[in-house]
């Protein structure tokens, strides 16, 4: 198990054979645009220079709650050296409509108050005003001059203090949405979501066995390691250009153009590369301050968040409550599941508690189900989606409990799992019917894996769980042009945050006929390509992936026409094969034509060879994740070590498997730091304790072992040209009810909240019930 | 506000920039003299992605003042790559896709050669613990510990 | 808007000179890995910051009067590579090659460690432990302390305006000693440390303990030298009830603070687990 030379992804066996067997995807070709990455060529967000760019920074609240009485910026505008200062005045007035923010949901009105407050400040870090001048130095200096009156006012982080009937009200306009009729007063329960099918009160009847408990969980964030930054250059006619690293250039200019009252057209927006995303950059912080900036001075401004700003002023996850009551047969069987949620969107409602409630059973089948979701507002940063947003929360709950009750029923908690596994056919509990799945397959794999059988040692535990996602499908384009000399480069709209850009060469190569090597791939800006939405949702290789392979199917279809035209033949005798068109009419003794000869001469041909494919992609696959872990936890101080580490995922299949895998484990290593170490901490004035990578504690890479990845490709999807599903959120799901089944076992006691931090672990092996 | 005339060996060649007396080393190769290769990830030296070397000893570039750079030798990610020709490191986080975003990625090469002109052979565990500075959030480090244990092969391969 | 000035003296003699004759607040500047932090955030200004790295007296290494003398300004790491010290002193330079990343131990140094002050400081506790002292330089010329005594406070130190920390001075070494320090932290590198146990002790050809000395991190407001700690194990070859009396003395003597990094409770219990097991591998080494 333990050979860091050979290649870790087993695949499962797959006997849906492709005719002819794909050549380019499946395979391990270096991606194209990696040398830039590894020499420190790429742009990232804070890399580009322009003349004349000056430096934004922010001023921010130092207070988790305030109203806003007054913002006197006239001894910063004399210092020497600012050139425009903003605030909240500088943007437009907008309506509440929603906003596009991939997985994560956001009303347009409290995106632009997040971004520069009015009114009130909401957590401590809310942003209040902007400068930009010609030194970093003097825009500090600048910002410490801004002098800001405010009226402080009782604050409320904890989710169900802020659900208490006293707790301090963040907004006098939030009343409850989903309940009726209306509640009389405003709160900051901003919705409830119920769903259910069945009747639960006759599903606990029939059960043997009940579990009831209750789970907790800490805010966390995604921990990116590239601040957020970009630089914002206004044009004197009206035409701006904004650089930025964000997982969607089309949303930037989206919401900028509606913060700042101006058209789509006026926006151009530039991708940089991105330090990472897993969801975090899916909204606009900066980008609308840093044009309003330099539309007030002419000139380009750049603003790079610090880490500090990162962790207080970006959006973490929700904290969570979430109670769970299970029944089931004594062989096994869930009869009835009840849940309650508990979700901290932070300062503007809009957290993931309805893809909460949705996924919370999705692995299973279970007729009598009622599920209930709060979504609950609170003075810290607004929530920003973290890949799989809502689900790891209550996953960690019901697979802990799942575990509780295998345990109970003296069953292999893999064998529990397989019991209620969902099938293809079988409708979830969230309303879609299942088709290609193949989640009895990946609980198969993990039983059959070595690691299932390893012994254990004193003081070490093995915890299981598993874990779903929906994937999404949605709109993108993509165009694929060939050149004069037979190469290709592929054009698409989706910033690339994991390796896209060589799974879109692949594809489009595989389609082409053509080796990888003679494949570009390029992201365009907002005006040199079609709309597309974010990356996020697991939907790049899906959605955008269809599109290329649309667009290269064009392209081939293309290419037909033309040989067809050379040889005097209906398109209908004329076949795609290698990379050349073939004539399959024997009477016409005709020599293939490749790619490389078919260009040379199209402009006798028609033109230039070109495709471009805009869609909305439907019937994208969700995926299915399995993971067992072992640790081992020291009696005498609670600190736990993850000893092995084994992951198997329902994938469709492996578009490129290198990053695949590396999607597995990058999630895998999230949620063990979720489980472990990572939390926010707040004191008592609401503000964040740990902002900064010394006390928000992500995983080191001497915390983790090799994490070994299974990739299953039994289940196909059939409404993708090469059969992928979304890969990249479901591994996160899993990992946190897998280290906490595990810790559990190892001391014997069972842990119900997260991070298992030593002194919370220690506090349980000694029946203590204080912790940390 | 006046800077200080400095002059430093980056990558084999003699350079002269101007430093802030409270400027960090970080900001002036990034700033001053557009070597964006170094990343800021964090400004107080927990995430490793403004790794350099410096006489030969690796650090976290956030943690110098410019000023220190007087008559240093200072080693970049710009200067791995030799002429054009990829460092094996390099070349191996490529082949075992030890990147994602890639922003970690300077840093963890400059750590990786570090390590590995220090102990041609190392354990797994002890690059993972040489590594402990380097904060990736994308890989989960797998790829690249594999990667650095293949580029070591390949180095001490070559100089048999 | 005014920078701090910036020199970098090649004399001990000039470095005290600008730290005595300065207006307004000076910093000495060693690896820099916490100044640069405390600059960054405001916590801390300075007008005038005397970088110490290029006097020779402050970077290396040597013998000295039967034991060490290490520049105050040397990077951990060169003790790390130092294969006389961590022969002699393996406790010491484990807890000085602790300290933070590969990164931060190429800059981090023991003078930095001890003058920044943080009662979680590593490398203080092996050091108090095994009695080191520091050589001060002032403007009243030279003197030499206890590790100990430079503790004022979380962040203070005893140095008057002018002085600073030359080097480190480890004593010649008993025969048949050892020392080992360790910390708890919940991660495997990174962490500041929650609890810190540095142990040294001596023993007879019997293996018996005929000295020993404990100090624990992190759970006071300076670095603690337990003498009823050391007080237990003398006498006695670590048996469990010496090591009890060791954990129990330890735990006793804690005052530590409900902190983002642990709590009163945590650290009190922990503190005696760190100890004993610090005791166990000084007591192994002084028998090798």
């Amino acid at each position: 198990m333990n050979d860091p030379g050979a290649t870790k992804a087993t695949v499962a066996s797959n006997d849906t054979r492709t005719d002819p067997p794909l050549k380019v995807v499946g395979q391990r070709p270096i991606r194209p645009d990696g040398a830039d990455k590894v020499t420190g060529r790429a742009n990232f967000g804070a890399d580009l220079h322009l003349p004349g760019m000056l430096t934004g920074r922010i001023k921010r609240s130092p207070h988790a709650h305030a109203r806003l009485l007054g913002i006197d910026t006239r001894a910063a505008r004399a210092l020497p050296g600012v050139k425009a200062i903003v605030t909240a005045a500088d943007f437009a007035a907008v309506g509440s409509e929603a906003v596009e923010q991939g997985e994560a949901a956001a009303t347009l009105s409290h995106v632009s108050w997040n971004c520069l407050a009015r009114g009130k400040v909401l957590y401590v870090g809310h942003a209040v005003a902007a400068v930009a001048a010609t030194s970093p130095e003097i825009a500090d200096e600048a910002v410490r001059l801004i002098e800001v009156r405010y009226q402080v006012l009782p604050h409320v982080i904890d989710v169900e203090a802020a659900m208490a009937p006293d707790a301090p009200l963040l907004h006098d306009d939030l009343f409850t949405a989903g309940v009726t009729p209306r509640p009389a007063a405003p709160s900051n329960v901003a919705a409830k979501t119920v769903i259910g099918r069945g009747d639960p009160a006759i599903g606990f009847a029939a059960a043997d066995v009940v579990l009831e408990r209750r789970y907790v969980t800490a805010a966390v964030h995604q921990g990116y390691i590239e601040p957020h930054a970009c630089v914002a250059s206004a044009g004197a006619d009206g035409q701006h250009h904004i650089w930025c690293s964000s997982q969607g250039h089309f949303a930037v200019r989206a919401m900028c153009a509606k913060i700042l009252g101006l058209r789509l057209q006026d926006i151009r927006v530039t991708p940089a590369e991105i330090g990472g995303g897993f969801g975090g950059k899916t909204t606009v912080y900066l980008e609308p301050v840093a044009l309003a900036l330099s539309r007030q001075c002419g000139r380009p401004v750049r603003i790079v968040m610090s880490r500090d700003e990162v962790f207080q002023a970006s959006g973490p996850t929700s904290a969570s409550v979430i109670d769970v009551r299970l029944g089931a047969t004594k062989d096994g069987r869930l009869t009835a599941a009840e849940l309650t949620l508990k979700y901290q969107a932070g300062a503007f409602p809009g957290s993931s508690v309805g893809a909460g409630c949705m996924t919370a059973l999705a692995c299973y089948t279970v007729e009598n189900v009622s599920i209930t979701g709060y979504d609950v507002v609170s003075n810290r940063a607004k929530v920003a989606a973290y890949r799989a947003p809502g689900a790891p929360m209550v996953a960690f709950a019901v697979e802990s409990c799942l575990d509780e009750l295998a345990q109970a029923l003296g069953v292999d908690p893999i064998d529990l799992r397989i019991t209620n596994a969902v099938t293809p056919g079988v409708k979830a509990v969230y309303g879609a019917t299942f088709r290609e799945i193949a989640l009895i397959d990946t609980l198969q794999a993990i039983k059959a894996h070595p690691h299932y059988r390893a012994p254990l040692g004193p003081h070490q535990g093995r915890g299981v769980a598993c874990g779903f996602w929906f994937n999404i499908g949605g709109e993108s384009s993509a165009a694929v042009h060939v050149d004069a000399d037979g190469g290709a480069t592929v054009v698409s709209s989706n910033p690339d945050i994991g390796g896209s850009r060589a799974s879109m060469a692949m594809m489009a190569a595989e389609t082409l006929g053509l080796p990888i090597e003679r494949v570009r791939a390029t992201i365009a800006d907002t005006t040199s390509i079609g709309y597309s939405d974010l990356t996020g949702g697991s939907r790049v290789t899906f959605a955008t992936g269809m599109a290329v392979v649309q667009a290269a199917q064009k392209v081939v279809d293309d290419l037909r026409r033309r040989a067809a035209l050379t040889w005097d033949c209906p398109i209908e005798q004329v076949a795609w094969r290698d990379a050349a068109a073939v004539c399959t009419d024997p009477a016409k003794d005709a020599k293939p034509l490749s790619i490389g000869e078919l260009a040379g001469r199209a402009a006798r041909t028609g033109g230039p060879i070109s495709a471009e494919v805009s869609l909305n992609a439907q019937g994208a696959g969700p995926g299915f994740g399995v993971h067992v872990c072992d640790v081992e936890v020291d009696p005498e101080t609670g600190r736990t070590t993850v000893l092995r580490y084994t992951a198997a995922q329902d994938v469709g299949r492996a578009i490129h498997p290198s990053y695949v895998e590396g999607q597995v484990q990058g999630g895998v290593a999230q949620g063990i730091g979720w489980a472990l170490n990572e939390a926010y901490l707040y004191d008592a004035a609401g503000a964040l304790q740990n902002p900064g990578f010394l006390d928000y504690r992500v995983p080191v890479a001497s915390d983790l072992p090799m994490i070994d990845t299974i990739l299953v490709e039994t289940a196909p999807n059939k409404r993708h040209p090469y059969g992928a599903k979304g890969v990249g959120e479901v591994p996160i799901v899993p990992p946190l009810a897998a280290v906490a089944n595990a810790v559990s076992h190892a001391i014997g006691v069972r842990l119900t909240e997260l991070p298992l931090s030593p002194p919370r672990v220690l506090a349980a092996i000694e029946g203590r019930s204080d912790s940390a | 506000m006046s800077k200080l005339r400095i002059s430093a060996s980056i990558n084999g060649e003699p350079v002269e920039f101007l430093g802030g007396t409270r400027q960090s080393l970080l900001d002036a190769l990034r700033d001053e003299l557009n070597l964006t290769g170094s990343k800021e990830g964090c400004g107080t030296g927990d995430c490793g992605a403004c790794s350099i070397v410096v006489d030969g000893r690796l650090v976290c570039a956030c943690l110098m003042l410019a000023p220190e750079a007087q008559d240093r030798r200072i080693e970049t990610i710009e200067g791995m790559a030799d002429a054009g020709v990829m460092h094996p490191l390099q070349q191996k986080f490529l082949e075992h896709a030890a990147l994602q975003c890639g922003f970690c990625t300077p840093g963890l090469l400059i750590a990786a050669k570090a390590l590995l002109e220090r102990n041609p052979d190392p354990t797994e565990t002890e690059i993972r613990y040489w590594l402990a500075g380097n904060l990736c959030r994308c890989t989960g480090y797998d790829k690249v510990v594999r990667a650095v244990i293949d580029a070591a092969a390949q180095i001490r391969e070559a100089a048999r | 808007m005014t920078e701090p000035d910036y020199v970098a003296p090649t004399t001990v003699a000039a470095a005290v000179a600008a730290l005595h004759a300065a207006r307004g607040s000076v910093q000495v500047l060693a690896g820099g890995t916490d100044l640069l932090v405390q600059l960054r955030s405001g916590r801390t200004r300075c007008d005038l910051i005397v970088d110490v790295k290029r006097i020779p007296d402050f970077i290396g290494v040597r013998s000295d009067a039967g034991g060490f003398l290490i520049g105050a300004a040397t990077p951990c790491a060169m003790l790390g590579e130092h294969a006389a010290l961590a022969g002699v002193w393996p406790g010491v330079v484990e807890a000085a090659t602790l300290i933070g990343s590969t990164q931060v131990q190429g800059r981090a140094s023991l003078g930095g460690n001890l003058c920044n002050a943080s009662p979680a400081a590593d490398a203080v506790p092996a050091l108090v432990a095994a009695g080191a002292t520091c050589v001060i330089e002032g403007p009243t010329g030279r003197r030499e302390a206890r590790v100990e005594s430079l503790q004022a406070g979380p962040g203070r130190n005893t140095l008057a305006r002018g002085e600073v920390v030359v080097a480190i001075r480890l004593p010649a070494r008993p025969p048949r000693s050892g020392d080992a320090y360790l910390r708890l932290i919940p991660r495997t590198e990174m962490d500041i440390a929650v609890v810190g146990a540095g142990v040294c002790l001596s023993v007879d050809p019997q293996g018996v303990v005929t000295q020993a000395c404990v100090a624990l991190g992190a759970v006071a407001p300076t670095t603690l030298r337990v003498d009823a700690a050391g007080a237990a194990l003398v006498g006695s070859r670590l048996d469990e009830a010496a090591l009890g009396r060791l954990a129990a003395a330890a735990s006793a003597a804690c005052r530590p603070i409900d902190d983002k990094r642990g709590t009163i409770v945590y650290r009190t219990k922990v503190a005696g687990v760190l100890a004993r097991r610090a005791a166990l591998i000084a007591h192994a080494r002084a028998l090798a």
